[in-house]
């Protein structure tokens, strides 16, 4: 536990790397037909003539892709404590096959629990971006993290 | 959505969507795949951990409920074409706002999830096209919410089947 990231360790506006993640033709086809087949996630021809203008991945395959990038990036070695929720997340453009995502996670903000001292409440923004810094999906919400010293 | 053109789409309605059945080889398929947090990989991390015990991730509830919503409308745009009716359908969704893990979901737990249309705009730009705003949300078992989040989807108007 020493080892790894608290609320302490957490600035306003510091960032966070995240990625790279390769968006695979295997992978967006499993997640859609597991839980999002839709003809534009599953199908070249159909993806090539919807408005998504290639085989896309789902949005929320996209928020799993990011989640993925959080775990990797500094989760997995921070004192995390699970996410109430997220205040709003916009799908900007299309995540296509053969993409690699990238992003940052910056602080907006960060307070302690008045109800449970243990805990600090990071405000957080996640960005993702393809290989040519276009904006794919930006993402507001709060991580918990546990406080160091309580 | 269902189907239905923007216009025939109902505010205030309440759509069932299904239910999805949480067990320990989906949750820990999807937690190596996307979410590798001990809580939700590792059972003796899991007692140890937020929830007290191994817990679905939060982005698996929400995979969950997209796979029910499809194939909830699946069969409702079937039944329209079995009547001879068009069938009118969303385009991709800008995104969601206040989407909310209320409480944890176990392994055993089933979630039943549903939608409640909430409103409904025009778009200047697109005159066969609008926004479909909705509040969708999940119970367990027990009859407990926990979670919802707030779609908005483009969709069809009756110019545009």
């Amino acid at each position: 536990m020493a080892g790894l990231l608290h609320f302490e360790d957490f600035q306003v506006g510091q960032v966070f790397p995240l990625g790279p993640y390769p968006v695979t033709r295997e992978e967006v086809l499993d997640f859609a037909r597991e839980f999002d087949p839709q003809d534009f996630h599953l199908d070249e021809e159909a993806a090539n003539a919807s408005v998504l203008g290639g085989l896309a991945a789902s949005g929320w395959h996209t928020c799993a892709m990011l989640m993925r990038m959080i775990a990797d990036g500094y989760l997995n070695r921070a004192a995390g404590m699970g996410s109430p929720g997220l205040s709003e997340v916009k799908w900007l453009k299309p995540v296509l096959v053969g993409e690699t995502l990238t992003g940052t996670m910056t602080v907006l903000a960060a307070r302690i629990s008045k109800s449970r001292p243990e805990m600090g409440i990071l405000d957080c923004r996640w960005d993702l971006f393809n290989d040519k810094h276009e904006k794919k999906l930006d993402q507001t919400g709060i991580n918990f993290m546990r406080v160091r010293q309580p | 959505m269902m189907g239905l053109p923007l216009e025939d789409i109902e505010i205030g309605k309440v759509h069932e969507l299904g239910s999805y059945a949480f067990t320990r080889e989906n949750v820990l398929s999807f937690a190596r795949r996307f979410d590798p947090q001990p809580f939700h990989l590792d059972d003796n991390a899991a007692a140890r951990g937020p929830f007290g015990r191994l817990a679905a991730s939060g982005w698996h509830t929400a995979a969950a409920w997209m796979k029910c919503y499809i194939a909830t409308n699946q069969v409702a745009e079937a039944k329209r074409r079995v009547e001879g009716k068009l069938c009118y359908t969303t385009r991709p969704s800008p995104g969601f706002d206040n989407l909310k893990w209320i409480k944890p979901v176990f392994p055993g737990d089933t979630i039943n999830y549903r939608l409640t249309v909430t409103g409904k705009r025009d778009l200047a730009s697109r005159p066969d096209l609008g926004m479909l705003f909705s509040r969708s949300e999940g119970f367990n078992q027990n009859g407990e919410l926990v979670y919802s989040y707030e779609g908005k989807v483009l969709s069809a108007k009756q110019s545009n089947p």
